[in-house]
C-alpha cells in the first residue's frame, strides 16, 4: 500500500487556463497541495523541481479558459447507508456519488444498522473508505447508543477513532435533558452537536407541509412549528450552556429567524440548509411524487424565499446536501408509507449555482464559502483552499454548461430526485482529492 | 370516457353534467323497470378495500350486478398494508385476472391514483385518505340536483370534521364548478390550513354558515378525534358545532339535510334532524346507487 501512496502523492498535477476569480490562472499541484498559482506555470520546469524524475507522473489538464477553479465541496450531512442497508447505498457507491458531485469530504450520519454509536463502527467505517481512494469520509457518531434517546455513546471513543461531531438525525432527542447533557459534554471533547430539530408530537405522524397543499391532497400535514420549537430549544440550551450547536437542514422562515436572532444575540449556533430547500416547495406533493418526500418536508414559496435571504446575509452558514438515497421499492409505494429523503449529492451544486447564482441571489465566491469554507469550518476540517500550501481538493466546474438532470446518470444506487428532468446550470467536470483527480472529464474513476 | 375517476377537483363542468344526466337517466330506468341488465355483460369488476365500508361498497357491488358485471369484492385488513403485497403489485395481480374496473377505497392519500398509474384496468376511487371520495360528490350534488333542478346560487353548508374529510374535499370543488357557494364550519382544530385558499367560506359561527342554506350537510365525527384532543367532549362538540334544531333555524325554511352517513346520532346531528321531513339521507343512498351505475357503464360500456 505504501508504495502506491507515495505514486500517487507524488502524482503532479498542472491545470492550466482554469478560471479563478473569472482570471485565466495556472494551477500547480505537487504531494497533494497547491504549490503555486500563477498566471502561467510552464510544464518542463516541474520535473526539474523533482528528486525523483522517474517515479513522477504528470497530469496536465487544460481548464481552455471555460471551467472555473473551485475548492471542491464539503458535505457535512449525508446518509451512506452502511452498514445495514446496502440495498439503498454503500460507501463506494455514496462515494462515488460524492466526486461525482464535486465533493472531496463526506460526513456520513448514524442511522445505520447496526447505529454508528461506537468507535468499532467508526473505524470500519474510515477503513472502508480510506481503501477506496475517492473523497474521504468523516463519520458523525451517535448522540445515544442505538439513537435511543437513552444513555449516551461514547464521544470520547468515538471521536479517537475517527469521529468528527455527533447527531441523532433523523430519531431526534426529544427529551430536552439529554440533548442539554450531549451538549455539555461533547465541550469536553470539542465535538460539535448537529441537531435535526422536530417536535415528534408535533409531527403527529404528518408526511408532508402543514398548509394549502397537503389539504388539497389530503396528505396530513405537519405544522411548522414541530421544526422550530426545537430550534428554540437547541439555541436556548446553547445559550444556558455557554456551547455551540449546529442545526441541520434549516427550512422554515421562522426558523432561520430563530437562527438569526440568536446570532445576533450572540449565541454559538451554526446552520446549514440543503438544496432542496430553496429549489423546490411542497408543491411537488400535489401529484403524490413520493421522490419529493423529505424530512423536513419540502416547504412553501414563502420559506424558500426565506431561506434564500437566510444565505445571502449569513444567517444560514452552510449548504449540505442530506443525501438519502433509497431503492426503488422504498418510494415506489403509497405516499404515506414511503420513506423520506432524495439522493441529493450529484446535483447539490447545480441546483445552488442555477438557484442562488444564476438567480443573482449571491455570487459565486458566496457560494464556495457555503459548500466548502464553512461546512468545514463547522466540524473543523482541512477543506482545499486555492492558495499554495493548501490541500489540493479542487473542483473544475462549467458554469456554461445547461442540462437536464437525469437520474439514470447518478452513481448513487438512489435514484430517487424530484428533480429528474429539470433544467440546470453547472457541472463538475473535474474533482481533485488530495491532489488525486477522481473525476476525470466529466468521469468518475472506475466508470470510464 | 375517462380511464380513470380519481377526483372531482380534475373534472370538468361538462363531465359533471354528463354524469348528473346519464345518473338521471339511470334513475328513469331503476324507477320504471326499463334497466338494461345485460349493459355490462362479461365485464369485471372487483371491489379493493383497504377500509371498511358498508354502504359505499354494497352500493357498488349492486350497481355493477344490476347491470350483469361479474363483480368480487376483495376486502384487505388496514394492518397488514404495510406488511403485505404493496400496492402496485395487487393490482399488477388484478389486471392479470382480467379484471377490467377497480373501485378502490385505501386509508392513504393519492393511493387510488398510484393505483391508475399502474394499471390497466379503469380505476373509481371510492375514497383515499383525507384526499377525495369523487362517487359521494357526485351522489351529493344529484340529490341537491334532483331538488333544486340548478347548482347556480344554491347555498350548500357543510359541518363537522373538514380536516379529515374526503367527502368535504370532493363537495367543495364540486359544488363551487358547478356555481353553487360551499360555507364549511368546525372547530379550528378540525379545519384544515389553507381551507381558506379553497373554493369555499369558512364560517364564524354555526348560525353565520347555516345563513341562508339551500342544503346542510353534516359529517361523521370520528370519536377516536375525540380522544386525540381534537375536541375536549361530545357534549361540548354539540352544544357548539352540531346540526341541531335549534342552529337550523337560521338555514332556508326548505333547506335539506344532508349525510353521508353513517351517523352518529346526536352527535354531529341530532334524532330530530335526521329523521326529520327535511332529511334526504336515504335518499342520498338510493341516488348514490343510480349515480354508480351510470358511472359503471359511462366507464365500461362507454354509453
Amino acid at each position: 500500500m505504501s508504495e502506491n501512496k507515495i505514486i500517487e502523492n507524488r502524482t503532479l498535477v498542472l491545470i492550466k487556463n482554469a478560471l479563478l476569480d473569472g482570471e485565466k490562472r495556472d494551477l500547480f499541484i505537487e504531494n497533494g497541495r497547491i504549490k503555486k498559482i500563477a498566471k502561467k506555470i510552464v510544464e518542463p520546469n516541474i520535473a526539474a523541481l523533482l528528486e525523483q524524475p522517474d517515479l513522477i507522473r504528470t497530469e496536465v489538464i487544460d481548464a481552455g479558459g471555460k471551467l472555473t477553479l473551485l475548492p471542491a465541496f464539503v458535505d457535512i450531512h449525508a446518509h451512506l447507508r452502511e452498514p445495514g442497508f446496502e440495498g439503498k447505498e454503500d460507501i463506494k457507491t455514496g462515494l462515488e456519488a460524492a466526486v461525482n458531485g464535486g465533493y472531496a469530504a463526506v460526513c456520513c450520519m448514524p442511522n445505520t444498522n447496526p447505529v454508528i454509536d461506537n468507535e468499532y463502527i467508526i473505524r470500519y467505517i474510515c477503513d472502508r473508505a480510506n481503501s477506496l481512494n475517492l473523497a474521504k469520509l468523516y463519520p458523525i457518531g451517535a448522540i445515544t447508543r442505538g439513537m435511543d434517546g437513552q444513555l449516551l455513546a461514547d464521544f470520547g471513543k468515538m471521536r479517537d477513532a475517527g469521529a468528527v461531531a455527533v447527531s441523532d438525525d433523523g430519531k431526534p432527542v426529544a427529551n430536552a435533558n439529554m440533548m442539554r447533557l450531549a451538549m455539555e459534554y461533547a465541550k469536553d471533547f470539542d465535538m460539535p452537536v448537529t441537531s435535526h430539530c422536530e417536535d415528534i408530537s408535533l409531527v403527529d405522524e404528518g408526511v408532508a407541509n402543514e398548509g394549502y397543499h397537503a389539504t388539497l391532497s389530503g396528505l396530513k400535514g405537519i405544522t411548522r412549528a414541530a421544526e422550530e420549537v426545537n430550534v428554540a430549544r437547541e439555541i436556548v440550551l446553547a445559550d444556558a450552556l455557554n456551547t455551540g450547536v449546529h442545526i441541520a437542514h434549516v427550512s422554515t422562515k421562522g426558523a432561520a429567524r430563530l437562527v438569526r436572532d440568536a446570532k445576533r444575540s450572540g449565541i454559538r449556533v451554526t446552520a446549514e440548509t440543503c438544496p432542496h430547500y430553496f429549489a423546490a416547495t411542497d408543491k411537488l406533493i400535489l401529484n403524490y411524487d413520493t421522490n419529493a418526500k423529505v424530512n423536513p418536508p419540502l416547504r412553501t414559496e414563502e420559506d424558500r424565499l426565506a431561506i434564500i435571504e437566510a444565505l445571502k446575509d449569513g444567517t444560514i452558514d452552510a449548504i449540505a446536501t442530506d443525501h438519502a438515497p433509497h431503492q426503488k421499492s422504498d418510494k415506489a409505494c403509497e405516499f404515506n408509507f414511503a420513506a423520506n429523503g432524495i439522493s441529493g449529492i450529484e446535483t447539490a451544486y447545480a441546483l445552488s449555482y442555477t438557484y442562488l447564482v444564476k438567480s443573482g441571489a449571491i455570487t459565486l465566491k458566496k457560494l464556495s464559502e457555503l459548500m466548502t469554507d464553512n461546512p468545514a469550518k463547522i466540524f473543523k476540517l482541512e477543506a482545499g483552499k486555492l492558495e499554495a500550501g493548501a490541500l489540493a481538493n479542487l473542483v473544475l466546474v462549467d458554469n456554461s454548461a445547461e442540462y437536464k438532470i437525469d437520474k439514470n446518470k447518478f452513481l448513487s444506487k438512489g435514484k430517487n430526485t424530484p428533480f429528474h428532468g429539470l433544467t440546470v446550470t453547472g457541472q463538475v467536470v473535474y474533482t481533485i482529492v488530495a491532489g488525486k483527480i477522481v473525476k476525470r472529464n466529466g468521469v468518475v474513476a472506475g466508470h470510464e | 370516457m375517462f380511464k380513470s375517476l380519481l377526483d372531482i377537483q380534475n373534472l370538468s363542468v361538462d363531465e359533471i353534467r354528463l354524469i348528473m344526466t346519464k345518473a338521471e337517466e339511470m334513475k328513469k330506468d331503476i324507477d320504471g323497470d326499463t334497466l338494461d341488465v345485460a349493459a355490462l355483460r362479461g365485464k369485471n369488476i372487483v371491489t379493493l378495500f383497504y377500509e371498511n365500508s358498508t354502504r359505499t361498497r354494497t352500493s357498488f357491488e349492486n350497481a355493477g350486478k344490476f347491470l350483469g358485471a361479474n363483480v368480487t369484492n376483495i376486502s384487505i385488513a388496514n394492518s397488514s398494508v404495510q406488511k403485505g403485497e404493496s400496492l402496485i403489485d395487487t393490482g399488477k395481480t388484478l389486471d392479470a385476472l382480467s379484471t377490467h374496473l377497480i373501485v378502490i377505497r385505501h386509508s392513504a392519500s393519492g393511493a387510488a391514483k398510484l393505483l391508475s398509474d399502474n394499471v390497466e384496468a379503469k380505476v373509481i376511487n371510492a375514497g383515499d385518505g383525507m384526499h377525495e371520495h369523487p362517487t359521494q360528490a357526485l351522489l351529493d350534488m344529484f340529490t341537491v340536483l334532483l331538488h333544486y333542478r340548478k347548482f347556480e346560487g344554491l347555498k350548500i353548508a357543510i359541518f363537522g370534521d373538514i380536516k379529515h374529510s374526503r367527502v368535504a374535499r370532493s363537495n367543495i370543488w364540486g359544488f363551487s364548478k358547478m356555481g353553487a357557494e360551499v360555507t364549511v364550519y368546525g372547530p379550528s382544530t378540525l379545519l384544515p390550513d389553507g381551507i381558506d385558499k379553497m373554493p369555499c367560506k369558512v364560517a364564524r359561527s354555526v348560525q353565520d354558515a347555516m345563513k341562508g342554506a339551500d342544503a346542510v350537510m353534516g359529517l361523521r365525527i370520528q370519536l377516536e378525534r375525540q380522544q386525540k384532543g381534537l375536541f375536549p367532549s361530545i357534549s361540548e362538540y354539540k352544544k357548539y358545532f352540531a346540526v341541531t334544531d335549534a342552529a337550523i333555524k337560521s338555514a332556508k325554511p326548505n333547506a335539506i339535510v344532508m349525510h353521508p352517513g353513517p351517523v352518529n346520532r346526536n352527535v354531529e346531528m341530532t334524532s330530530d334532524i335526521i329523521d326529520g321531513a327535511r332529511s334526504v339521507i336515504n335518499e342520498q343512498v338510493s341516488n348514490g346507487q343510480a349515480v354508480r351505475m351510470a358511472l359503471l357503464k359511462m366507464m365500461l360500456a362507454g354509453a
